[in-house]
C-alpha cells in the first residue's frame, strides 16, 4: 500500500505491506532507530512517539493506519545539536542509564507537560503509567520532567 | 585544577542515548543481513515425534531452516561453576543442545530455526514448520521436583537434582544449639520466581567473512570476552582469535545478559553456512520464556536465639531451581553467593545451610540483580523481624544487639564468618543509626499507634543487609568450582599529545563506565576527564575482560585500570627525570606535572607523553611509548551494606499496599559519582520492591508459563513506587586502590524485606506473623480475614 506521511518535518512515502507496524517503518525504512521495540504489544512504552500532537504506541499502530498524519519521533526532538528542554533535563538529573525507555520516557515527558504544564509529582507519575523502565527506578525520570517543566515554563 | 572523583558529573554518555542514537544490536543493518524466527515448543516436557521443515523451506523468501538433525544440533552451551554434591558425587551436567532434537525440557525451547530475507518472511515461514509431539508430565516445583515419583527431567539420572550442597558448621551442633536455644523462630516460604525484563530483548547479528574466515557477532551481552571464549573454545570449537564480538549499547542487563545462550552460538553457526549476516531480536514472550529466571527457592528456616536475644544458631533447608539445563552461573546463585552470606551482618555463632538443586521443566534460573545476595537477605532480614515481634523486642533493637562491631579492616582485622568469607571493612550501627533517623523512627510509632486506634493499617519494615561484590578472587572462586578467574583487564594507552584512551574488560549497560572511569583515571592523571575516553564492548580494541556483574566493574575492573595508571606514571617519572636531569626520587607528580621538590624546573604530563613516543632525547633502556595493560585480581570481595526502611499503608478493605515512603543508607565504600551511585541505588530498590509487591514468574501444573507478557507479569510501574529518599555513610574498602565497594546490586538486595516486614507490621496487630511474596491485595486481604 502507498503511504505518505511528515516526520520529523520531512514528507516520506513509501509502498509497503499492510501488516508493518509504525514502529518498524519508522526503524527498517526510514532507519529511525531511536523508537525502540521493547515488547511490540503496548505494554513498555519504548516505542511512544506523537502522532498529530498526541503520544501513541507506534508499536501498535500500523504504518498505513497514520497515512498522511504529522509524526515526531526522538529523533525530532534536538534542533541540530541543541537538546530539546526535556533531553537536557533528563541529562541533568540522570533521568536514565541504559537509555533503552529513555526515547518512548521524553516523548512521553512532551504529552504530559503539553496538556499540563505545571504536573505535580503525581500527576507524572501517573501520565508515565504507560512507559516501563526498569533502571532508574523513576525518581529521577519524574524529577527530569518537573526540571524540565520548569524550563519550559521559564 | 579542577579535579572529578568525588562529583556528580553529568554522564557523556547520555547526549546519544537522547537522541534516540544509541547503537543498540537490533538497531544495526549490515548490507546482505538476513532474518531468522524460532520454532519454539508449546510443550514443557515433550517427545518430538517428527519435525516436517518442507513447506517452511519452500515459502516465499525463505534462505535456509534448520533443525536439531542438522549439524548444528551436536553442539551444545556448558555451564561455567561446578558444584559438587556434599557427598562428592560431581555435578550432574546435562548437554544444553543448540535446537532440541529427541525431547523438550521446557515451555519456549527451541526446535528449529527459520531465516528468510526479512522478518516478517521468517515468521510467516516458522509458522509452516510442522512439529509432532508427545506430551509427558512435567514438574515445574523444585521442591516436588525431589517427591519420590516426579517426572524426570533428564533421564540418565535417578533423580532431578543437579548437586546437594552445604555451606556452615556442623549440621548436628547447629540442630543441638537449636534445640536448647530460649527462643526458636521458624519460617517456611518460597522466595519466587522473576524474570528480569531488561527493557531491550537480546539481539544477536553474526557476520561470516569467508574471505578472512572471520566472524564478528554483536550481541547484547553484559561480557563480550567471555562469550566469546565460552562460544569458540566451548561451544563451536571454532578459532577465538578468528571471532570478534561487538557489544556497543545493551538496554540493561541485571544478570541476564550475562550468560551465553544458545541463540548466540546457533547464530554463529548459521550466518557461515549460509555465508550471509544473520540476525535475531528476542520479542517480549520470547524474553519470558528464554531469558534465564531469578530465585525460585523454598526454603525452611530455624533461628534460635538466647534470652537476651542474641542469634545461637541458624539452620536452613533450601530447594533451589536450576531449570531445565544448568545456564553459565546457575549453580554458583544458590551456593556460594547466597550461603556465604547466611552471616549477615550478626555475630550468629553457628550456621548451616542446606541446598538441594532440582533440574525443572522450566527455563534456566541464574543470577538475577544480587543473585542468590537478596534471597538471603530476605531471609534474614524477615526472620529476625519476625523474631522480634515474637521475642516483643522492637525491630531495631534486636539488630542492634546482634551487629557484628564495626570493623575498618586496616587497624582492626576483618571480621570472619561462618560461611567461608571474611567481611572486609563494616560499621552496621552506623548505617541503621542514620537510616532510623532519616525516617524519623520514634515519631513513627507513635503515629502508627495513634493510626491503630482509627482502624488505619501502617507498618515500617527495616532490612540491614550486606553483600558480596567486587567479583572475585580468582583462586578463591576456583577452589568453590568457577571454571573461569575473575579477574579483570584495565588498559591506558596514552597517546603521543597526551590524550589518553583507556580500555576496559568490563561492559556499561546503564551504569556510565563512560564517565565515571573517565572520572577517576583524570584525577590519577592530573589531566581533565575531557581527555580520557573509555572503550569497551569490543573484542578487537579491548585485550581481555570478565565483564559487568556482580557490581564488580568498579571495584575490579576500575582497580586494574589503576594498575595501569601506575605503570603509566612509573615510566613516565624516567622520562620526566632524564628531562629534568634529576633523580626520580627526587621528582613529585601532582596536578599532571613532574616538578623537582623544592624547585619551580617541571615537565608536563603532555610533553613526557610526546617524547614517549618521539624519543630522541631519551632515558637509556627504557622503551619508547606509554601504553600499559594490567591484569588485575582482587585479593578479596568487597561487602557493601547498608539499611533499607519502607513504609506502607496498608488499604483494610481491599488489602492493597501502599508504599509511602522508603529510606535508603547505604555504604557502598567511597563514592567516585554520587549521582550514579544513587540512581543504581534508586533503581535497585524499585526492582526489590517489584519482588516484593508485584512480581512472580508463573507456570502452572503442566509447566506452561500464565505470566509471559507485560499484560500478566506485574512490573513497578512510576505510580506503583514513591520518591527514594537516599543518604550515605562511608566505609572505604581496605583491599583496593580506590577504596570502592560496589553499588550495582544493593538496592535489589535491601528492599524486598523492608517491604515484606513493612506490610507484616501493619498487619501484626492482627496476629498476622507472614504473609508470602509478592504481597498482593488478595493475599494480604486473605492474610487479614484469615487472623480476624
Ligand atoms: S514496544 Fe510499543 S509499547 Fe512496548
Ligand atoms: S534507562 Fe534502562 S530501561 Fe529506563
Amino acid at each position: 500500500m502507498q503511504i505518505s506521511m511528515t516526520i520529523n518535518g520531512k514528507e516520506y512515502s513509501h509502498d509497503i505491506e499492510p501488516r508493518i507496524s509504525l514502529a518498524q517503518y519508522l526503524r527498517e525504512n526510514l532507519n529511525l532507530t531511536g523508537t525502540h521495540i521493547g515488547c511490540d504489544t503496548s505494554g513498555c512504552g519504548a516505542c511512544t512517539v506523537t502522532v498529530d500532537g498526541a503520544a501513541a504506541k507506534a508499536c501498535t499502530l500500523l504504518a498505513v493506519q497514520v497515512d498522511g498524519s504529522e509524526i515526531t519521533t526522538i529523533e525530532g526532538m534536538a534542533n541540530g545539536n541543541e537538546m530539546h528542554p526535556i533531553q537536557e533535563a533528563f541529562k541533568e538529573n540522570h533521568g536514565l542509564q541504559c537509555g533503552f525507555c529513555t526515547p518512548g520516557m521524553v516523548m512521553t515527558a512532551a504529552d504530559i507537560l503539553k496538556n499540563n504544564p505545571n504536573p505535580t509529582d503525581e500527576e507524572i507519575r501517573h501520565g508515565l503509567e504507560g512507559n516501563f523502565c526498569r533502571c532508574t527506578g523513576y525518581h529521577n525520570i519524574v524529577k527530569s520532567i518537573q526540571h524540565a517543566a520548569e524550563k519550559i515554563n521559564a | 585544577m579542577e579535579t572529578f572523583i568525588g562529583k556528580p558529573i553529568k554522564r557523556r554518555e547520555d547526549a546519544r542515548f537522547l537522541k534516540g542514537a544509541g547503537k543498540y544490536t537490533d538497531d544495526i543493518k549490515l548490507m546482505g543481513m538476513t532474518h531468522s524466527a524460532f520454532v519454539r515448543s508449546p510443550y514443557a516436557h515433550a517427545k518430538i515425534l517428527s519435525i516436517d521443515t518442507a513447506a517452511a523451506e519452500k515459502a516465499e523468501g525463505v534462505v535456509a531452516v534448520y533443525t536439531g538433525s542438522d549439524a548444528c544440533g551436536t553442539f551444545g552451551v556448558p555451564c561455567g561453576w561446578q558444584v559438587d554434591f556434599k557427598n562428592g558425587e560431581t555435578m550432574r551436567e546435562p548437554l544444553h543442545p543448540l535446537l532440541a532434537k529427541d525431547k523438550i525440557l521446557h515451555v519456549g525451547e527451541a526446535v528449529a530455526i527459520v531465516i528468510a530475507e526479512t522478518l516478517e518472511l521468517a515468521r510467516d515461514a516458522a509458522e509452516l514448520v510442522q512439529v509432532s509431539y508427545e506430551a509427558l508430565p512435567a514438574v515445574t516445583c523444585p521442591k516436588k521436583a525431589m517427591e519420590a515419583g516426579a517426572p524426570k527431567v533428564h533421564d540418565q539420572w535417578e533423580d532431578n537434582a543437579a548437586f546437594d550442597w552445604c555451606i556452615g558448621n556442623d549440621r548436628t551442633e547447629v540442630e543441638a544449639a537449636l534445640e536448647s536455644a530460649h527462643h526458636v523462630t521458624e519460617m517456611t516460604y518460597k522466595n519466587h520466581r522473576l524474570a528480569p525484563n531488561a527493557i531491550e530483548p537480546r539481539s544477536y547479528i553474526s557476520d561470516y567473512d569467508v574471505n578472512a574466515d572471520k566472524w564478528t557477532l554483536y550481541t547484547s551481552t553484559q561480557n563480550p570476552h567471555l562469550i566469546r571464549l565460552l562460544l569458540c573454545a566451548f561451544v563451536l570449537g571454532i578459532p577465538e582469535h578468528k571471532v570478534r564480538v561487538l557489544s556497543y549499547d545493551v538496554g540493561g542487563g541485571f544478570g541476564s545478559k550475562i550468560y551465553h545462550y544458545t541463540e548466540e552460538a546457533l547464530l554463529t553457526w548459521v550466518s557461515k553456512e549460509i555465508g550471509r549476516p544473520v540476525k535475531w531480536t528476542s520479542d517480549r514472550t520470547e524474553a519470558f520464556l528464554t531469558d534465564a529466571h531469578g530465585r525460585d527457592h523454598i526454603v525452611h528456616s530455624k533461628m534460635g536465639f538466647d534470652e537476651d536475644g542474641k542469634i545461637v544458631a541458624h539452620l536452613t533447608d533450601e530447594y533451589c531451581a536450576m531449570g531445565a539445563y544448568l545456564s553459565t552461573f546457575a549453580p554458583a546463585v544458590p551456593t556460594y553467593l547466597h550461603g556465604t552470606l547466611f552471616q549477615g551482618v550478626y555475630t550468629t555463632p553457628l550456621i548451616h545451610l542446606n541446598v538441594v538443586a532440582p533440574f525443572t521443566h522450566t527455563v534456566a534460573v541464574d543470577a538475577y540483580r544480587g543473585a542468590g545476595r537478596p534471597e538471603a537477605t530476605y531471609l534474614l532480614e524477615r526472620i529476625i523481624s519476625k523474631a522480634a515481634k515474637e521475642m516483643d523486642i522492637d525491630p531495631a533493637e534486636l539488630r542492634y544487639k546482634n551487629f557484628i562491631p564495626p570493623f575498618n579492616g586496616t587497624s582492626e582485622p576483618g571480621f570472619q564468618t561462618q560461611v567461608a568469607l571474611q567481611y572486609d571493612s563494616g560499621n552496621y550501627h552506623g548505617v541503621l543509626k542514620r537510616g532510623l533517623e532519616m525516617l524519623g523512627y520514634e515519631d513513627f510509632r507513635k503515629e502508627q499507634a495513634e493510626a491503630r486506634k482509627n482502624g488505619k493499617l501502617i507498618g515500617v519494615g527495616i532490612s540491614t543487609y550486606i553483600e558480596g561484590c567486587g567479583i572475585a578472587p580468582s583462586a578463591v572462586v576456583g577452589s568453590l568450582g568457577a571454571r573461569a578467574g575473575l579477574y579483570e583487564v584495565g588498559h591506558v594507552r596514552v597517546q603521543p599529545t597526551g590524550k589518553v584512551s583507556v580500555f576496559t574488560g568490563a561492559h556499561s549497560h546503564g551504569q556510565g563506565h563512560e564517565t565515571v572511569f573517565a572520572q577517576f583515571v583524570a584525577d590519577k592523571l592530573g589531566i581533565h576527564m575531557d581527555d580520557v575516553d573509555i572503550v569497551h564492548g569490543d573484542t578487537d580494541q579491548v585485550a581481555f575482560g570478565m565483564g559487568t556483574y556482580g557490581s564488580r566493574s568498579l571495584a575490579v575492573g576500575g582497580s586494574a585500570i589503576i594498575k595501569s595508571v601506575e605503570k603509566v606514571l612509573e615510566k613516565g617519572a624516567k622520562i620526566a627525570a632524564h628531562k629534568l636531569e634529576a633523580a626520580e626520587s627526587d621528582l613529585e607528580y601532582a596536578e599532571g606535572k613532574w616538578t623537582v621538590k623544592g624547585t619551580d624546573k617541571s615537565i608536563s604530563f603532555g610533553d613526557v607523553s610526546l617524547t614517549a613516543y618521539v624519543p630522541h632525547d631519551y632515558p637509556e633502556g627504557v622503551e619508547p611509548g606509554l601504553d600499559f595493560s594490567s591484569f588485575y585480581d582482587p585479593t578479596n570481595f568487597t561487602y557493601p551494606f547498608g539499611t533499607h526502611i519502607a513504609v506502607v499503608e496498608v488499604d483494610p478493605d481491599t488489602g492493597k499496599v501502599d508504599l509511602q515512603r522508603f529510606v535508603a543508607c547505604d555504604d557502598v565504600g567511597n563514592v567516585m559519582n554520587p549521582m550514579i551511585v544513587d540512581g543504581q541505588i534508586h533503581g535497585g530498590v524499585v526492582q526489590g520492591v517489584g519482588q516484593a509487591l508485584l512480581e512472580e514468574v508463573i507456570y502452572d501444573g503442566e509447566g506452561q508459563m500464565v505470566t509471559g507478557s507485560y499484560m500478566d507479569y506485574a512490573m513497578p510501574r512510576a505510580d506503583d513506587v514513591p520518591n527514594i529518599e537516599t543518604d550515605r555513610t562511608t566505609t572505604p574498602c581496605p583491599h583496593n586502590p580506590l577504596g570502592v565497594k560496589g553499588a550495582g546490586e544493593a538496592g535489589a538486595i535491601g528492599s524486598t524485606p523492608a517491604v515484606v516486614n513493612a506490610v507484616v507490621d501493619a498487619l501484626s496487630h492482627l496476629g498476622v506473623t507472614d504473609i508470602q511474596m509478592p504481597v498482593t491485595p488478595k493475599r494480604v486481604w486473605k492474610a487479614m480475614q484469615t487472623q480476624a
